[in-house]
């Protein structure tokens, strides 16, 4: 079974909720990532997502900007975080999703970036700027087996179109709390509620949600509505702000766990 | 009404938004109502009388169309070679095309109900454009112009300030065009409910491409009309610059049937096609999606989006349009580049034997008009698009040309 199905399976089972941590990979560099990948794992998350660094990340805040910036200077490429992941697989089985944009996949293949990927042990994949409307429309872009395809659901997006994207999702479903870009915010959006309700009335597809959560209380307050509750920039700026010093995990567990104790608190 | 835009010749793009395989929409899920909304809204205008009539009064009062096609005959006899006429976009109210679409999308803009408008700026003439009519229709403006070409066109950011715009200068990356698109696209992104983009250019997602060209189709419909007045026949060659490709394929689009009328897109050839010295996409691009479209781009083999140089800040840019992809797959369109150099000698030229001071990205066509005209019989006509006048680029050719920075 397809390990973030398997998370999921699991997670119901016990009643309890997800914990998904985003990181940019490759910064502050890839050795470094692959131990923040296990410092996270130990501290609880359920799923990670790799940022596969792109030049120009439209829909990121600034924080997820500089993160794909450094790690494009250290030398990240799609083929050496292809290569992380195999490597991580050798001592953990935690689900990988790769978060990115069309073009550095494209560029790659798209059939054959599915196929190694899968192949390394990734999960999933979620491309921030492919709606399936035009995964359908073009032939190259046809999903290959092995990767599950992480779709968007925004507070824009309209009830038929919700049913749509819910019918043939896969994996989890990451609703974006709110109109905008990555990025820590002070307050939660309104009507996360109502809008994940809707989501699983037309999808049984677990639905996590993104965009904004930074703290214990915000994301105790997501789990309650949700499957899963996504903390990526928090998590980022830390990197940033300890990427090369010696306390960089013990600082990451110390900032994830209770993060992760909020989730499964819920 | 000849100056609307009508259904076009060649029923591209599709109904996804796509010019074979170009185009599309490739943009954040966020944005995808919007992208319909304004889609939807978009073609009812296009068969709405009062919209038509609005629009085609504006275009005559406040925009200044239709333009003149200019018979250049002192640069015809310098050349030496086929008859040169020049549609003098140039001459538009706020000095280049860009106001046509503008003009455009502020009215959809206001059907839609928006409150708030933003925009990319390169050069600094659609932001100066969309300074202009979104002052003209009393609603909240900003622009976003990446750092370094503030510099290049300070002229251009005064001028959106004394409009009402407020300038947002885009530090990111390189700082010029692409980084302005980016960071529109993220107020975008946060802002969708009440705020309308313009884009500036003929790229994008769906119905950016298309809904741009339709509005500067009139350059091509005026040009068509006005050389068969002038001269009993159609033109044996169009010349247009290319950055994200408007002025280009508003002139080139109403000529796409007429099979004996050849066409030349001018990309920016920079310093020559040493990878990261120019913006000719044609020229060693490879295809990608970036800022919501399928098309040619230049990026590194991991899929970075390359540097870019020009010395025109308005075709420096990485990425062009879908529609010109089409076009070059098709070879219906031959695409080609002037460097920085050949570009300032025609800037000069046009200026001392004309008398017209064209913008730097024009130069990039009239340096092609100066390659092939005289390898061309006095018998046979090109019409080339001046798309704006220099005055904002002369702080800028001065430094080359006379080797110092003026003080104003």
């Amino acid at each position: 079974m397809n390990r973030i199905d398997q998370r999921f399976t699991d997670l119901r089972a016990a009643g309890k909720k997800g914990f998904v941590a985003y990181i940019a990979a490759g910064d502050p560099s890839l050795e470094i990532t692959r131990e923040i990948v296990l410092a996270l794992e130990e501290a609880g998350a359920d799923i990670i997502e790799l940022g596969l660094p792109f030049s120009d990340p439209l829909a990121d805040g600034i924080v997820n900007q500089m993160a794909a910036d450094r790690a494009l200077k250290a030398g990240a490429t799609t083929a050496k975080i292809i290569e992380l992941i195999k490597d991580i697989r050798t001592v953990s089985q935690v689900p990988l999703v790769l978060f990115t944009y069309l073009n550095p996949i494209y560029t790659y293949g798209f059939e054959r970036f599915h196929a190694d990927a899968a192949a390394a042990g990734a999960d999933g994949v979620l491309v921030l700027d492919l709606p399936p409307d035009e995964a359908v429309l073009n032939k190259e872009l046809m999903e290959g087996a092995g990767l599950r395809n992480i779709r968007l659901i925004a507070p824009t997006t309209p009830k038929e179109r919700i049913a749509l994207i819910g019918q043939e999702a896969q994996g989890f479903i990451y609703y974006v709390s709110r109109e905008g870009v990555t990025g820590a915010q002070t307050s939660l959006a309104t009507g996360i509620g109502e809008q994940v309700a809707l989501i699983q009335s037309a999808s049984q597809t677990p639905v996590a949600v993104g965009f904004g959560i930074s703290n214990p209380d915000q994301a105790r307050t997501v789990a309650s509505m949700a499957d899963a509750v996504v903390v990526g920039s928090a998590i980022v700026k830390l990197i940033e702000q300890h990427g090369t010093s010696p306390d960089l995990l013990v600082k990451l567990r110390d900032f994830v766990k209770p993060l992760v104790d909020a989730v499964k608190s819920v | 009404m000849s100056s609307s835009p009508q259904s076009p010749p060649i029923q591209l793009p599709d109904e996804h938004g796509h010019f074979g395989p170009y185009g599309g929409m490739f943009v954040p899920e966020t944005l995808m109502a919007a992208l319909k909304e304004l889609t939807a809204e978009y073609e009812r205008a296009k068969t709405d009388e009062a919209f038509h009539a609005e629009l085609n009064h504006l275009l005559a009062n406040y925009v200044g169309r239709p333009t003149p096609l200019y018979f250049a005959e002192r640069w015809t006899q310098k050349l030496g070679g086929a008859k040169i006429y020049l549609k003098r976009e140039d001459l538009l109210h706020t000095g280049a095309h860009k106001i046509n679409n503008a003009i455009g999308q502020i009215l959809l803009a206001k059907r839609l109900g928006k409150t708030r408008i933003i925009a990319e700026t390169g050069a600094g003439q659609h932001g100066v454009a969309t300074a202009t009519v979104a002052a003209r229709a009393g609603l909240e403006c900003v622009i976003y112009m990446g750092k370094v070409d503030m510099e290049r066109q300070a002229l251009n950011v005064a001028r959106m300030r004394f409009l009402g715009a407020e300038v947002r200068g885009v530090t990111a990356g390189q700082a010029t065009l692409k980084e302005a698109v980016n960071e529109a696209m993220r107020d975008w992104v946060t802002n969708v409910r009440h705020t309308h983009y313009i884009l500036g250019t003929a790229y994008g997602a769906h119905p950016y491409p298309m809904m741009v060209r339709d509005f500067h189709r009139v350059i091509g419909i005026e040009a068509r009309r006005q050389i068969l007045a002038a001269e009993g026949r159609l033109p044996d060659l169009l010349i247009a610059c290319v950055g994200g490709g408007s002025n280009a394929i508003g002139l080139f689009h109403p000529f796409l049937e007429d099979n004996g009328v050849r066409m030349t897109g001018v990309e920016a050839g920079g310093d020559g096609i040493i990878p990261e010295r120019h913006a000719a996409r044609f020229q060693g691009g490879r295809l990608g999606v970036l800022q919501g479209a399928k098309t040619y781009l230049l990026a590194d083999e991991d899929g970075q989006i390359q540097l870019t140089h020009s010395v025109s800040a308005g075709l420096d840019y990485a990425a062009v349009g879908p529609e010109h992809a089409w076009l070059h797959d098709q070879k219906r369109v031959q695409y080609t580049y002037a460097t920085d150099k050949e570009a300032l000698e025609a800037f000069q030229s046009l200026s001392r034997i004309e008398g017209i001071i064209p913008a730097l990205e024009s130069s990039h066509a009239l340096a092609n008009a100066i390659k092939v005209a005289p390898q061309m019989s006095s018998d046979q006509i090109i019409i080339v698009n001046v798309s704006g006048r220099g005055d904002k680029d002369v702080a800028q050719a001065a430094r080359f040309v006379f080797g110092e920075d003026l003080k104003f």
